[in-house]
């Protein structure tokens, strides 16, 4: 990988103080979004990114990374110089996050390549941020949510968390593919532009005609490919719209189910949205009926910090650092796999 | 007729010797889908209180089916949450054996589905039922139970191990157990 130089033609103006909250600069790049952040405990600083559009088809891995390797030092330098322009220098930045999973391998190593050599340069903290513990807790910030169900729905990832005896379990997952994926699949084979969740989402507006899809609930588990495969062939004899209408009431149901019963199993009465599929205004309707109805809670952040951020990794090293959770770099290799219940929660 | 019971799905209300259990509408889903989601769990429901009994599994008489209500014989006992014994937990653990050797899987194996008459125990709320011969299924039934057990009972080890003398009267137990703690080690369903 190319050398890092970050440096910014724009001079920082001095208005520096002692009372002045420490920064944490976070990148996030497990998937689609190479994305910095810096924040301090009160707010977000500054927030650059850029996303990485395929081509063809969906996400192959191997582009991803030389996106991420092209643009991560661009990405960096405007977030460096967005700061500035607030006032800030470098040497308030006294840690360094960066995503180590889950997510693709080949990403997560450029940015945690990046990761190292800064705070190597700036002799700072390096924080390993789980991707998934991320997203819960940029929401809990952004919504001031003390103690909620998670409803985590991303490309890759779809879980249903709740915060128990020092951990985020898992309560519910699902047993194939991340329900963004399976959106994004279907949106492809029938020609629909990439990301497909949105289109999806407009055409979805058109139709009121329900065709039906296999519902497909475990427990608290749910799984998305049968009904994929399903949703493609109805795609053959009806109307697009109808397919896609079809296709958002039954998925979005099943989440929607499942969270309630994560709600009446633990019996919180909070509930979080967060993960790309997130934006869904259909989804966030659904969750928002069903909270209502039994008088609970739904919260939901902004949608640049509901999709993946570099933010959420600057907030969630923020956390982690304040209760010692820093390694050392020879210790940093990042874990395509990792589940967010493998981490210990000590910041609450 | 009085109300026994009101959770998420459903209701449950006394009716003289008889139960109904009525699925309850969902204003978040659309009218077609929230009644053939309701329809087609009552079916299974009743369908599998039925299996189960053939099975040799003590369950509630189904005395009436609609499309979405059951009403089936009031079963006057206590659940075994509230009445726990080592004795008690093992012939639950034969009864899950034999609905595991026919391939049911009862999908909500708590001790609040466990319902003790006498010295006879019967298995309610098949909801969240369905057959399957698979491995991982049968140890997810396991799992709930055992994580219910922990969560509520001192003796939760000696309950356990009670439990497995009756359920190692089903032939695959010892590939169901095994399974069982490789899901413990995925630290789920907390
Ligand atoms: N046949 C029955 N006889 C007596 N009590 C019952 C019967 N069925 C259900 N109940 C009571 O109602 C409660 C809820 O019923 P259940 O079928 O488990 O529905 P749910 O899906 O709401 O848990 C049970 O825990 C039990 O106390
Ligand atoms: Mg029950």
């Amino acid at each position: 990988m190319r050398d890092i130089k970050i440096d910014s033609p724009v001079e920082s103006v001095d208005i520096r103080n002692s009372s002045r909250s420490e920064l944490i600069l976070g990148i996030e790049g497990t998937a689609w979004n190479l994305s910095v952040g810096i924040v301090s405990e009160e707010e977000v600083i500054s927030f650059a990114e850029s996303a990485y559009l395929p081509k063809s088809g969906g996400i192959h891995p191997r582009e991803a990374a030389q996106h991420h390797a092209e643009k991560i030092v661009d990405v960096l330098r405007e977030a460096l110089k967005k700061m500035k322009e607030k006032g800030f220098s470098e040497e308030d930045i006294r840690g360094v996050a960066f995503s180590i999973g889950p997510g693709l391998g080949q990403s997560l190593r450029i940015v945690a390549t990046a990761a190292r050599s800064l705070a190597l340069k700036w002799r700072v903290s390096l924080i390993g941020v789980n991707h998934c513990i991320a997203h819960i807790e940029v929401g809990r910030w952004m919504c001031g949510t003390e103690d909620p169900i998670v409803l985590y729905l991303s490309g890759a990832n779809s879980q249903v968390l709740g915060y128990m005896a020092g951990r985020y379990r898992i309560f519910g997952e699902t047993l194939d593919i991340g329900l963004g994926n399976a959106l994004d699949k279907f949106a492809r084979s029938v020609g629909l532009k990439h990301p497909g969740g949105p289109e999806i989402e407009r055409l979805a507006q058109k139709s009121s005609r329900y065709i039906e899809l296999p519902y497909t609930v475990k427990g608290m588990d749910f799984a998305f490919s049968g009904i994929l495969s399903a949703a493609k062939k109805l795609a053959e004899k009806y109307p697009l719209e109808d397919v896609c209408y079809s296709l958002q009431e039954t998925v979005f149901a099943m989440c929607t189910e499942v969270a309630e019963r994560a709600l009446a199993h633990t019996q919180k009465d909070e509930l979080l949205l967060v993960g790309g599929v997130g934006m869904n205004k259909r989804l966030q309707k659904m969750l928002k009926d069903m909270c209502e109805d039994r008088g609970a809670r739904f919260y939901t952040p902004p949608p640049e910090y509901t999709k993946d951020n570099g933010v959420m990794i600057a907030y969630t090293g923020l956390l982690m650092m304040r209760s010692g959770c820093t390694i050392p770099i020879e210790k940093s290799r990042v874990n395509p796999d990792f589940r967010p219940d493998e981490v210990e929660v000590k910041w609450k | 007729m009085e109300v026994i019971s009101h959770c998420a799905e459903a209701i449950i209300l006394r009716d003289g010797d008889n139960v109904v259990k009525r699925r309850l509408p969902k204003r978040y889903r659309i009218r077609e889908l929230d009644e053939m989601i309701r329809r087609q769990r009552t079916k299974s429901e009743a369908k599998l209180i039925v299996e189960a009994r053939k099975a040799g599994v003590p369950t509630p008489v189904i005395k009436d089916l609609s499309d979405f209500e059951i009403v089936m014989e009031y079963i006057d006992g206590r659940p075994l949450k509230e009445v726990m014994s080592e004795e008690l937990v093992r012939k639950a653990g034969e009864l899950v054996a034999k609905l595991h050797e026919r391939n049911i899987i009862h999908g909500d194996l708590t001790t609040t589905n466990i319902l003790v008459r006498g010295d006879r125990i019967y298995l309610i709320d098949f909801g969240l039922g369905y057959f399957d011969e698979d491995v991982e299924s049968k140890a997810v039934d396991l799992h709930v139970f055992f994580q219910t057990l922990e969560s509520t009972e001192i003796k939760a080890e000696e309950l356990k191990k009670s439990f497995l003398e009756g359920y190692k009267r089903y032939k695959g137990w010892k590939a169901v157990v095994e399974r069982e703690k490789e899901i413990r080690k995925r630290v789920r369903y907390a």
